[in-house]
């Protein structure tokens, strides 16, 4: 196959995973709307199983089979979610064929294979932990993703310049986007956490929305388990970054607006893990805190890439 | 920085009236608090911001230059509060030297207390373990001491570290005298701590950089060299301890530097290769080595690495007089000022008494002379062309004012004109040009390449990544070990005073075991302690059968 055509395939499957994901936020939307409420009770015990996978296998025993099952709606949801990943990994490992080098050396690519990364996080995670309630804001936030990087990020598909040419791209890079991966999924967790403790602290559980939601102490600790598993990634991403650094540019940190940004991020996770053990700061300002973690992230991805001239400024926007 | 088993969590008002002791005790507990800790986090992450809207000089001195000349209001602020200099001003060092020193008060306590409790038991089991978050009684025909030594079995399979103790806090009649205390997961505090004593590692590390390290720039033209003193650098930064003395004696020569970029396709103009071959004499009079230097693969000399850093070209112009005499025929470096190399330069002319003369020229590695003037359409030498301006007065040049040589102050100067139109003319290469009112001729001869190279010592690199490698080993198992207490209470029952037994039914069971578990959780993340405590009841009920 040539490069060419490799280049031509993955934007159509790229293009092919986005229509799907459309569907499939489409699909859930409508299970949100017209699929029945899941019985709030059944919802907490398969949430206590959490953690153990053979104990929700046991509560899902337990449990009639109408509670466990879904609605149609949901199942094509869920279907589409699946599809659209394989056809989006299909796309970046077509991009990587095209430019003959890792898919992660633009922000285009780096969009396209972070989205695949959360769908894939996701996927993998919903087999230990329920989060089918997750789904229909995670397609969303991977909609937007990969909407926005083939609408305003995307390059065609090329070879690298020489400042990229390292093993260190690879490394650093695949750190990073595997955390921001991981830090996606914590920031879904503690936005529902927040709107279903509040809702919880009014009473008011049994909204369509609300009461299909895992409980607050549930979502509390998926976002924290997520976070721990992206905060040792992230940490070696800047270690990588800066020993990258050392090689290209003679200095392991040099306060470029990349390197600061990710440390900000870095310091701002750090300080979500130490608020969650601090009396009076656990639960909603804890989550408070990972959003604003998140934004520093995003902003560092996005922002700096467009608001600074570093020395991260190559590969197009 | 810590958990909440040793940080002072309440927020606790200063006494009204305190001695000096007092009030300082007081300021150390605030400053070790975790309160005060996520504080300065929160405070050390908003001070970082402004260092990425302001160029640092440090890191880009023209980019720093320019933003200041743009925002001439925002500047004179910026340059009051160090902004330029963001991370080695005293208020932000302040910040992070406060957090640093929160850390190690919290550190240094808690080093001591986990020093002891990995040599000394568990305590004691409490007197009710059916008030612990994870429970279990279950009767067994064995002896107590049998059940205890199953249990211990099974406890330490399970890695934890189990102690007998003598049975205090139990209630009158309800424990045959031991009991088992078993912890498991010391790693997590372990972990912990590593973790924060490689970032006060990291700290150091940094320091030592800025004490002992350096970085130098310099220009090199193709086919000229270097020898490694300060003298010789453009641009040099060193830290307080730096010692010219310290720098390795090495010389190197850029016997050829190529720049290849891609020729067609999407990426087309964009850098494919910058390769530099290089002679280095490692020390005076040693064997000379043959070197390739290429960005992402720097020389390394006894510690220093030289970097390529931007290239550019140099076309190799020669001017000579109206008698043919040279003034000067060497190639001169032009600065480019985009993506296609379109450069800019100029050759400087001194001629004693007479006027000098000032040529300003445009460099354009692939020329094409379109409706908006000379332009560059490839960064390639597809067709290398220089279009000159010349100037005729006085230079500055014996003013003692340094001066940019990419530049000619042309305040005090004439232009050359031709006829009525100012003087212009566009070689390519091998081309001359007669400079207007005799003043001589400028030949375009060839164009050479230039590369700044950059010369730097990272002092202490090597233990900033050990603090950063002892870091990340460190936080591994803090942020995924559990510390878990499991108890082991044993007593002789014929009856059981509270708590269900999960079997009374069987003759000859007059042994009552219980087993409580608590998770010492400093992140909320409680999880499978229930779990766990039934899979230590079943496995101790199976060993004793």
């Amino acid at each position: 196959m040539s490069a060419d055509t490799a280049a031509y395939l993955s934007n159509v499957l790229v293009d092919a995973a986005m229509i799907i994901w459309a569907v499939a936020l489409a699909a859930f939307a409508a299970d949100l709307a017209f699929g029945s409420p899941v019985r709030h009770q059944v919802a907490e015990r398969v949430a206590v199983g959490a953690g153990a996978p053979d104990r929700s296998v046991e509560a899902a025993g337990d449990a009639p089979d109408d509670t466990r099952a879904t609605s149609r709606w949901f199942g094509i949801g869920w279907g589409t979610l699946v599809l659209g990943t394989v056809v989006l990994g299909a796309g970046v490992l077509m991009r990587g064929l095209a430019a003959e080098r890792v898919p992660w050396g633009n922000m285009y690519e780096f969009a396209i294979t972070g989205s695949f990364l959360v769908a894939g996080a996701y996927l993998l995670l919903s087999r230990r932990y329920d989060l089918r309630t997750f789904a229909i804001w995670v397609t969303g936030v991977l909609l937007l993703t990969v909407g926005l990087a083939v609408t305003v990020l995307y390059i065609p598909a090329a070879p690298l310049v020489p400042a990229l040419r390292s093993p260190w791209l690879v490394i650093h890079v695949a750190a990073a986007t595997i955390a921001a991966a991981f830090f996606t999924l914590s920031m879904v967790a503690a936005s529902l956490f927040l709107v279903r403790d509040t809702a919880e602290r009014r009473g008011r559980t049994q909204g369509r929305f609300v009461s299909r939601l895992p409980d607050a102490a549930t979502l509390d600790r998926v976002a924290y388990r997520v976070t721990a598993f992206g905060f040792p990634i992230w940490t070696f991403a800047v270690v990588a970054g800066a020993i990258w650094a050392e090689y290209a540019w003679g200095r392991y940190w040099g306060w470029d607006p990349k390197e600061t940004w990710s440390l900000i991020t870095w310091i701002v996770y750090a300080a979500y893990l130490h608020a969650r053990t601090t009396t009076g700061w656990r639960g909603r300002r804890a989550a408070i805190i990972s959003l604003v973690a998140y934004a520093t992230l995003l902003f560092n991805f996005f922002g700096v890439n467009i608001a600074f001239v570093g020395l991260h400024s190559y590969g197009g926007v | 920085m810590t958990d909440t088993l040793t940080r002072q969590d309440a927020p606790t008002p200063p006494p009204a009236s305190m001695s000096p002791v007092e009030l300082g005790r007081w300021v150390w507990r605030q400053l070790t608090s975790m309160r005060v800790a996520l504080f300065l986090l929160f405070l050390l992450a908003v001070a970082a911001v402004p260092g990425s809207i302001v160029p640092q000089r440090e890191a880009n001195p023209l980019a720093a230059a320019d933003w200041a000349e743009r925002n001439p209001g925002l500047a004179t602020w910026a340059e009051r509060l160090g902004l330029f200099d963001l991370y080695s001003t005293p208020w932000f060092s302040a910040i992070y030297l406060l957090l640093m020193i929160s850390l190690v008060g919290c550190i240094i306590p808690r080093m001591g207390t986990h020093w002891r409790a990995l040599r000394a038991a568990p305590p004691a089991p409490p007197s009710r373990l059916t008030r612990m978050p994870a429970h279990r009684e279950q009767a067994t025909p064995a002896t107590p001491e049998q059940a205890l030594d199953a249990a211990e079995r099974v406890l330490r399979a399970r890695r934890f570290r189990v102690h007998r103790v003598p049975d205090t806090r139990a209630r009158p009649g309800e424990s045959a005298g031991t009991a088992l205390a078993a912890e498991r997961g010391y790693l997590k505090e372990t972990g912990n701590l590593l973790f924060h004593l490689s970032l006060v590692l990291i700290l150091v590390a940094v320091a030592l950089g800025s004490l002992y390290g350096y970085r130098g720039s310099v220009l090199v033209v193709e086919g000229d060299g270097f020898a490694n003193s300060p003298i010789q650098y453009d641009g040099l930064t060193a830290g307080a301890r730096f010692d010219a003395g310290d720098l390795p004696p090495f010389a190197l020569t850029v016997d050829e530097f190529v720049m290849e970029f891609e020729p067609e396709g999407p990426a087309m103009g964009s850098p494919s290769d910058f390769e530099a071959t290089v002679t280095l004499e490692p020390t005076p009079g040693a064997p000379l080595e043959q070197r390739v230097v290429r960005v992402n693969n720097p020389l390394s000399v006894d510690g220093t690495l030289v970097h390529l850093l931007n290239p550019g070209y140099a076309p190799q112009v020669t001017v000579r007089d109206d008698q043919g005499e040279v003034l000067l025929s060497q190639p001169v470096p032009f600065l480019p000022q985009d993506q296609s190399f379109t450069s800019t330069g100029v050759v400087k002319i001194p001629r004693g008494d007479d006027p000098d003369i000032g040529i300003q020229g445009i460099f354009l590695p692939t020329g094409v002379i379109g409706p908006e003037g000379p332009q560059s359409v490839f960064p390639g030498l597809g067709n290398p062309v220089l279009v000159i301006t010349a100037w005729q007065g006085d230079l500055g040049l014996d003013d003692g004012v340094t001066q940019s040589v990419y530049r000619i102050d042309t305040e005090g100067m004439t232009q050359l004109t031709d006829g009525d139109e100012p003087f212009r003319a566009a070689l390519g290469v091998g081309d001359s040009v007669d400079l207007p009112d005799g003043l001589g001729s400028v030949t375009l001869d060839g164009v050479s390449t230039w590369v700044n190279l950059q010369v730097s010592r990272n002092a202490g690199k090597e233990v900033a990544l050990a603090g950063a490698t002892l870091a990340i080993l460190g936080l591994m198992p803090t942020l995924f070990v559990r510390r878990r207490r499991i108890w082991v209470r044993v007593r002789n029952g014929s009856s059981v005073s509270h708590g269900t037994p999960s079997d009374t039914s069987a003759a000859n069971r007059d042994t009552v075991l219980a087993i409580a578990g608590l998770d010492r959780v400093a992140s909320g993340d409680s999880g499978d302690l229930d779990e766990e405590v039934a899979a230590v009841a079943a496995a101790v009920e199976k060993e004793m059968t």
